[in-house]
């Protein structure tokens, strides 16, 4: 705190610094970036759902690509890290790189157990070929916990 | 850097791992389902056009409310630097306006689907294939969304907060408004969670 004040103490000098340092046409620069990304992504959610011109599992990719952009401007941009010193980008970028072991870890061990699932559980595996009739959704006056 | 900012730093660390451990846990258990029910079925409605279909519209004017409440925080943040008490008062309603906005929509979308008859332990909701889902969905959905509408209501709180601090000239005071900064990181912060959120529950 003290460090602090004694640096921002209001002089005009510090206010015309601390001006200069924030620049609000990057600020909408970031909105419309964020806003296309999203635009996007729902655009080709839309369009696969009606026609389903591509492999599912290639879309993902793309959808998590767009998500961690999106990502890397909030964090870069709006929470102002992009501007910081390298020493707190570090503090919170190598942490944050456990994520992808965590991914890949839980991820394995999930599809590993759907595997081990279809193999040895025969309950779980005729369930998985049974098909069900549609609910009707409309129905009135039945609500969940109301039975 | 300043020690309260470095603190809240270090704080949505620590929310980020919150976070992504449940969000690592639903990628876990839908990797090991067989099947699991198409989120461009489940999330289709918009409010006020009755029986049409507009997958995944509503949702998407949530994420543009977030985004921009996010805009107006920066604002704030912008104008705390500058000083101008005015500004940061304008700037920290409009982004309160756009957190209860938010609120908002998600309190629509949860009664809908309630209506539904989805919530905790009960999926009315068929697998993309056909074959019978698990609560595994709901329980999930409404776990995740909610306790990222959680950290929504927090920081509403927190911005009123601050916006009355800045009424009373609290900030002008001590001269700077370090502690707008703060209450916007926690605010990008919410908004960084709803991007993945989005795209976990809403796009995969």
């Amino acid at each position: 705190m003290n460090e602090h004040m004694s640096s921002a103490s209001p002089t005009s000098a510090d206010f015309g610094k601390d001006k200069s340092s924030f620049d609000s046409k990057a600020v909408w620069r970031t909105f419309w970036i964020l806003l296309c990304i999203t635009v996007f992504e729902l655009i080709v959610a839309i369009v696969y759902y009606e026609t389903h011109f591509f492999p599912k599992h290639i879309l993902n990719g793309v959808f998590v690509i767009m998500t961690l952009a999106k990502a890397f401007f909030i964090i870069a941009e709006f929470m102002h890290l992009g501007h910081e010193i390298k020493n707190l980008i570090m503090t919170i970028a190598i942490p944050a790189c456990l994520f992808i072991w965590f991914l890949i870890a839980f991820i394995w061990d999930g599809s590993s157990f759907h595997d081990l699932r279809m193999r040895y559980d025969k309950y779980q595996y005729e369930q998985s070929k049974t098909k069900v009739k549609p609910v009707e959704h409309k129905e009135e006056g039945k609500k969940p916990g109301v039975e | 850097m300043e020690y309260g900012k470095l603190m809240m730093w270090y704080f949505l660390m620590s929310d980020a791992f919150t976070f992504g451990a449940f969000l690592i846990s639903y990628g876990t258990i839908r990797f090991s389902s067989s099947s699991w029910p198409n989120p461009n079925e489940v999330f289709k409605s918009f409010p006020f056009i009755g029986e049409m279909t507009v997958p995944l519209a509503f949702v998407s004017l949530m994420t543009f409310i977030l985004i921009m409440s996010s805009v107006t925080m920066v604002m704030a943040v912008g104008a705390g630097q500058a000083q101008d008490r005015k500004a940061v008062m304008k700037w920290m309603f409009l982004t309160i306006l756009g957190g209860l906005a938010f609120l908002g929509c998600q309190a629509w979308e949860w009664t809908h689907l309630h209506n539904e008859g989805a919530w905790w332990g009960r999926n009315p909701f068929m697998n993309i294939d056909g074959t019978q889902s698990s609560t595994n969905f709901t329980n999930f959905f409404f776990t995740i969304t909610g306790f990222h509408g959680f950290h929504v209501f927090s920081g509403v709180i927190i911005n009123t907060i601050m916006l009355i601090k800045t009424w009373r000239g609290d900030f002008q005071r001590t001269g700077h408004y370090l502690m707008i900064e703060k209450a916007g990181l926690y605010w990008h912060f919410v908004d960084l969670v709803w991007v993945f959120v989005f795209t976990c529950f809403y796009l995969l």
